[in-house]
Formats: C-alpha cells, sequence, structure tokens
C-alpha cells in the first residue's frame, strides 16, 4: 500500500514538472510567471536526487555506512570532526556559493532564458552535481585529500603538477574578472561606492571586537556589523546628495582599479583575525540570508518574465558577449550548471567532517542542486527586467553610446522595445545617476532584486535602498573572495615558486610573503586593468576566458572520476562521468579555440590583434588606445590572451591522455588498482548515533 | 515537539558557525577528555583563534567559490 502511495507520489511530482514545462514551451508571445520555472526546477531536482543520484550511490559507487570516515579516523575536535549531515550541508553549500552562479545567467540572458534554463537543468544534474558528489566520494576514501594530491595518487606526479599549474591561472582569471564586476557596479556611483568603503571600517571593528573584547561571539558581532551596513547604505544617500561629499566618493573606473590592487595586496598581508575574518562572517551570513529573502520573493511574487525565452542573438552577433550559443553558452554559465572550482572545495574541508560516507550523496549531489536554484532565481531576476532596459544596463558603450537617446535608439534598432525615459526613470528609481552600460552583470541582478524585494518590503520608495543592499551584498563577498583569494594564490605561489628557489616556500619570511602577494596582485591586476579600460567592456574578454579557465578544471576533476571509476573496475557504469566529460571537453576546446583563432576580431583574440597591427600600418589610432604605444599596448594584450586560452587548451589535452593512459592500464589489469585507505569499520557507537 | 525545535535551532546555529569554519567547542572539550585525558585543553578563546589561523592562515586552502 505505501509502495503505492510512493509510487503515485512521484507520478505526481513528475506530472507536475511535465507541465511546468508544457507552460513555459506552449507559451507563445506572452509573459508567463516567474513561479512555472520555479516548480519546473524543482521537480527535476527533486526526481533526480531520488533516482539518479540514489543509482550513483548504490550500483556505481556503492557506497558504504559502515566504512570508516576521516572524521573518525583523524578525529581532533578541529579539522577532523564528525558532523551531522545537516549541519555540513550548510557548510558545504556556502563554500560553493559565490558570485559566479548569480552573474553567469545573467550574462547569459542575452539570447533568452530558455537557453540558460535548459543548460542551467541539465548541466546541474548530469555533469555538475556528479563532479561534486564524485570527488567528494573519491577525497572521503583517501582520508579527505586535496584535488591535487589525488591526481597525484590516481593518475601520477604530472599530471597533478600540471591541474595544480593550471587551478593557480584560474585564481588568477577569478579574481580578475570578480574584480572587474566590482569595478563595473561602482564606477561613478558615489552611494555604492560608501557603502563598499564602509564595509572596511565596520570589518575593522568587528574584528577589534572579536579579537579583544568578546572573543568567539560570531553571532553577536555579526549582527552589529549588520545593522552598521544597513546603516552605510542609508547614510548613502546623504553622501550622494551631499556636493562636496559625492565628489570624493565618485571614482572613475581606473582610480577603482588602483584602489581594488591596493586594497588587495595590503588586505592579504595583514593579520586575518582584523579584517578578512570578520569580512567572511558578513559576506557568508548575508549571503545565505539574501538567498533566502530573493527564493521567497520570486516565489511568493512570482514576477512576469519579459524577456523572450530566445532572442535573435543565439546566431552570436550578441552585444553581451560575442560568439554563438554552441559552445560559449555552455561557458558563459558555469557555476550553476557545473563549476570546476567545486572540485577544490569538495576535497577540502568537508570530506574531512563527513559522518559517514553515504552522507556524501546529500551533501555533495544535493548543495549542487541547490546552487543551481540559486542560479535559476539569477536567471529569473534578470529576466524580469524590461528587455530593452537589460540591454540597455548590458551592453558596452561602444556599441550603444552613452545617452540615454543613443542607447535606446541602438536597442530599439534589434527590436526591443525602448524609450529614453525608461532607461532614465529606471536610474532614478535605484538612485543612480546612469544605468547605461553597467556591465558585469552585478547592477543587472541588483536592479532585478531591487524590483522583486520592493515588492515584498517598501514599493518603489524602497528600490533605491534594495538596489545599492544588492550591489553591497555582492561587492561584499567579492571582496572576500579576491582577499582570501590573494591568500591563497599567495601559498599556491609559494609552494611553485618554493620548487626552484627554496626560500620561497618559507611563509614566514616576510620578503617571501611580500614578493608573493605582490606578484599575485601585479597577475589578476593586470587581467583588470586590461578589463577596465577595453571599450567593449572587458566582460567580453574576460569572462570567456573565465568560463573556458572554471570548465578545463572541472574537466580535470571529471578526468580523475572516470579514472578512479575504471580503477574501481566500474567500467560498465564509467559513463556516467564519461558523458560530461566529453561534453566539457568539446564545449572548452571549441571555446578556447574560437578565442583564440575566430576570424571575427569581436571573438577571436589574434584576428583582434591584427585589425590593430594593420591601423598601426595605415598610421590608424583606434580606440580605446589613444597613442600608438597603446596600440602596442593592445596588442599585446591580445597575445597575452590567447597565450592564456592555448594553456588552459594544453593543460585539458594533455590531462585527457594522462586520463586515458590511466584507464588503459586499469583495464588491462583484472583486479581493482584505486589508491583507497584500506577498509576499516567504523567504531560500532558512531553507526549507532547515526 | 518542543525538544525538536530546540534541537533545530541548535543545528542552525551550528552549520552557521561551521560556514565561517568554527566548529563546536564542547565537541572538541569532550574529544580531549576522552582520547588525550594527558594533553592541554585549549581555551574558547584559544580554539577560536587557533580555527581562525586554520581558516585563513599558512595552510592556504582554497574554501570558497567563484
Amino acid at each position: 500500500m505505501n509502495n503505492l502511495i510512493s509510487k503515485l507520489g512521484w507520478l505526481m511530482l513528475s506530472l507536475t514538472g511535465a507541465f511546468a514545462f508544457g507552460v513555459i514551451a506552449l507559451n507563445r508571445g506572452e509573459s508567463i510567471g516567474a513561479i512555472w520555472i520555479v516548480i519546473a526546477a524543482v521537480c527535476v531536482y527533486i526526481i533526480a536526487f531520488r533516482f539518479y543520484s540514489l543509482f550513483i550511490a548504490n550500483r556505481v559507487l556503492k557506497l558504504d555506512a559502515r566504512r570508516m570516515t576521516p572524521a573518525y579516523k583523524h578525529n581532533d575536535g578541529l579539522d577532523h570532526v564528525p558532523t551531522n549531515k545537516y549541519v555540513l550541508f550548510g557548510h558545504h553549500f556556502a563554500a560553493i556559493a559565490g558570485a559566479g552562479p548569480l552573474v553567469g545567467p545573467i550574462l547569459a540572458m542575452q539570447m533568452g532564458y530558455l537557453p540558460g534554463m535548459l543548460w542551467l537543468l541539465a548541466g546541474v544534474v548530469f555533469a555538475g552535481a556528479v563532479q561534486d558528489f564524485i570527488v567528494l566520494f573519491v577525497s572521503t576514501r583517501r582520508n579527505g585529500r586535496s584535488l591535487g594530491d589525488l591526481i597525484k595518487a590516481e593518475l601520477g606526479q604530472l599530471p597533478g603538477m600540471i591541474a595544480m599549474f593550471g587551478t593557480f591561472f584560474i585564481m588568477l582569471i577569478l579574481l580578475a574578472v570578480l574584480s572587474l564586476i566590482v569595478v563595473k557596479a561602482l564606477a561613478e556611483s558615489p552611494w555604492g561606492t560608501f557603502t563598499v568603503a564602509a564595509t572596511i571600517p565596520i570589518a575593522l571593528f568587528m574584528g577589534i571586537y572579536t579579537r579583544y573584547l568578546r572573543p568567539c561571539a560570531i553571532g553577536e558581532v555579526s549582527l552589529i556589523g549588520f545593522v552598521l551596513l544597513m546603516l552605510s547604505i542609508v547614510v548613502g544617500q546623504y553622501v550622494q546628495e551631499d556636493p562636496v561629499l559625492a565628489d570624493f566618493f565618485t571614482l572613475t573606473g581606473e582610480q577603482l582599479t588602483w584602489s581594488l590592487i591596493a586594497y588587495g595586496f595590503i588586505a592579504a598581508v595583514l593579520p586575518v583575525w582584523l579584517l578578512l575574518a570578520p569580512r567572511d562572517y558578513l559576506s557568508t551570513f548575508l549571503k545565505i540570508g539574501t538567498i533566502v529573502g530573493l527564493a521567497v520573493g520570486v516565489i511568493f511574487i512570482s514576477p512576469e518574465l519579459k524577456m523572450p525565452a530566445l532572442t535573435q542573438f543565439i546566431d552570436g552577433s550578441g552585444p553581451v558577449w560575442s560568439g554563438s550559443l554552441f559552445p560559449f553558452l555552455f561557458i558563459t554559465i558555469a557555476c550553476g550548471a557545473i563549476s570546476g572550482f567545486h572540485s577544490l572545495i569538495a576535497s577540502g574541508t568537508t570530506p574531512k567532517m563527513i559522518q559517514s560516507e553515504t552522507d556524501a550523496r546529500f551533501i555533495g549531489y544535493g548543495a549542487m542542486l541547490m546552487e543551481s536554484f540559486v542560479a535559476i532565481m539569477a536567471l529569473v531576476a534578470a529576466a524580469t527586467l524590461e528587455p530593452g532596459v537589460y540591454f540597455a544596463m548590458n551592453s558596452p558603450a561602444a556599441i550603444i553610446g552613452t545617452t540615454a537617446e543613443s542607447a535606446a535608439q541602438t536597442i530599439a534598432q534589434w527590436g526591443f522595445y525602448v524609450t529614453p525615459e525608461m532607461i532614465t526613470q529606471t536610474a532614478q528609481n535605484v538612485g543612480e545617476h546612469s544605468i547605461i552600460s553597467r556591465t558585469g552583470g552585478a547592477p543587472t541582478l541588483a536592479v532585478g532584486m531591487a524590483q522583486i524585494l520592493s515588492e515584498v518590503v517598501g514599493g518603489t520608495v524602497m528600490m533605491a535602498f534594495w538596489y545599492h543592499f544588492a550591489i553591497l551584498f555582492e561587492a561584499l563577498f567579492i571582496l572576500t573572495a579576491v582577499d582570501a583569494g590573494t591568500r591563497a594564490g599567495r601559498f599556491m605561489l609559494q609552494d611553485l615558486l618554493g620548487s626552484f628557489i627554496p626560500v620561497m616556500k618559507r611563509t614566514d619570511s616576510l620578503v617571501a610573503n611580500l614578493t608573493a602577494t605582490g606578484l599575485c596582485v601585479a597577475g589578476w591586476g593586470y587581467f583588470l586593468y586590461q578589463g577596465v579600460i577595453d571599450p567593449l567592456g572587458g566582460i567580453n574578454t574576460l569572462w570567456p576566458l573565465f568560463g573556458i579557465a572554471n570548465q578545463m578544471l572541472a574537466g580535470i576533476a571529471l578526468i580523475l572520476c572516470t579514472s578512479v571509476l575504471f580503477k574501481m573496475k566500474q567500467d560498465r557504469y564509467a559513463w556516467i562521468t564519461i558523458v560530461p566529460l566529453t561534453w566539457v571537453s568539446v564545449c572548452t576546446l571549441t571555446a578556447a579555440w574560437q578565442k583564440i583563432f575566430d576570424v571575427n576580431p569581436r571573438i577571436g583574440f589574434l584576428a583582434h590583434a591584427s585589425k590593430y597591427q594593420d591601423a598601426i600600418m595605415e598610421g590608424v589610432v583606434l580606440a580605446p588606445a589613444k597613442s600608438l604605444e597603446q596600440m602596442q599596448q593592445v596588442i599585446f594584450n591580445d597575445y597575452v590572451n590567447a597565450t592564456l586560452a592555448g594553456l588552459f587548451m594544453t593543460v585539458l589535452i594533455s590531462m585527457l591522455i594522462f586520463g586515458t593512459r590511466t584507464v588503459l592500464q586499469a583495464r588491462i589489469i583484472r583486479h581493482p588498482t584505486t589508491q583507497e585507505a584500506p577498509f576499516e569499520l567504523l567504531p560500532a557507537h558512531a553507526v549507532s548515533e547515526k | 515537539m518542543f525538544r525538536q525545535i530546540t534541537q533545530t535551532i541548535h543545528r542552525i546555529s551550528q552549520s552557521m558557525r561551521l560556514m565561517v569554519g568554527v566548529p563546536e567547542y564542547s565537541t572538541y572539550v569532550e574529544h580531549m577528555k576522552n582520547a588525550h585525558p594527558d594533553r592541554s585543553i585549549m581555551s574558547h578563546a584559544e580554539f577560536f583563534r587557533e580555527r581562525q589561523e586554520a581558516r585563513y592562515g599558512s595552510k592556504g586552502r582554497v574554501n570558497r567559490c567563484c
């Protein structure tokens, strides 16, 4: 009887999901409510979790609840602590969710909401969640070791080194592109700049408070910090209205770039308790709170989607970024569908705290589904904007000009209804001078969120507050990532350089510390600066590079997973990682190839360089360059970018070769050859505690 | 019912602390008492600082995502 009820329940769920998809697919010309997208997505997640992840857990990985986990074996009450699976889920989710899933779907919106939505759902179920789950499993069975160590153990020393080398470059590109998003959101915006700047003294105060006044009181100090943050948003409005202060906080993109580079350097060498830790508290809790708030808003308001399901830009001529749907959609939306970065998290702190191997399914697969849901909400927020306003915000000034009139005129020619008044009115509603060419995704998400949240609380009067709240929320966790990332990059670099110059390895040496930090900041600062002065907005160049890098890492992680499956003698199930691996590799390699060699100068770096070369021959100066020297600089940048894309291709191809070699070797041997920690039984009390 | 609610609240606060890298202090103390009665136990403030250094300090692991 119960069985029957359960089957009926799953049938109902499937039918609901199918109906929601039907509503989305069959609507032509009318706008639909966002709730249908949410329903369709949630049905897909539940069905995938119940059936596909269970299949992977039981048949493929054969998770064993009686098997010893690192948390029990190495229990020290600190790094290794057996942790309740719901508690650990929160920890893992907070670590994987960042700016990526929020920005990618917004940039992809230029092709309409349907391609992004379908890739987010199919990608997470068959690629992203599978990768996170299996990497978590692999690491848990090997004493919670890191991705680099796992690759060294299963594929060999050299592939491990190559993977770590690739990771360092992802770090640089990631930090550059994240900083670029902040610069684009804060440039010429005194209100936004003031509130974000105010987070520094707030964090310093919190740092001193938790260090000397009330140690350990994280909740208390975060609450104080939160109140101060909200105050800074309110004060920001007065700053904007005061001519002297507004002038002081109105910074150009270049000024912001230099401030960020200086900030990144100083923050990375300060003691962690002073700035980084308190900033981390604020950004983590604000992130979780805002995601929950947005979900509640989307579900209860169910805003109408104004963006068409598909636009003409699927052919690759779009203004936000260039390149056709295949392969560029699949690298533009990385996080949310599949993100290579997660493999670093899934082989980080989480496997050391997992109570029982069987929890890996809920934590690894489940948390990634949740991240995809965050991306779906970002997609909804962007789709609720008027398409004309979306394009005005996300097209570079080189294409639509700098006035509301020119922007409206150009965008109307593309077939999207928009008037100059609509553009200026939106800017006025959110308390900004202008919203034209605020590329990078963050301001678009902020306008979308402000529309949704102001319908829940405050109405139009509060829209400006909610807009700056959303900007603050994004800038806050991006700056935390810049700080922590520079620090992590510094240690990676010290480790890498230390192999050649032993003194660089010493983390207590001030000279080594400052040199490595300086190199790291210079690395991402270079790409950031290049992006800021680019008339096509920088996102056009940097986001695809970041996407390629991230998917390259996903490819590496899936190569590891595939190798492990063959070594486990689970050959007949290896397709569960081979299929996503093939897709990710094809997309990444095609995209990187096109970024280097495409004849369209908006896509191909080399074509862009030769366009500038030709202009130099004719003695013409092309924007953004103002002199022939700067023209040379643009050409140099193109070659750097092309080299980087080529480097990512080389890393991925060589890892594919190493992976194939490992698989072939594993197939010859008749017994399993994995490098797992030997089987031990969990202590009896651990099994009964569950 | 009441017990379930307090347990849920406790778990949420535990999870929030773990999100910023601070596990349960009481679990640590209990573990030390049971497994290493001979070793000294860090005070709550020492424990807190040790965890802060471990999360952001020289171990330098990537602990957040894009």
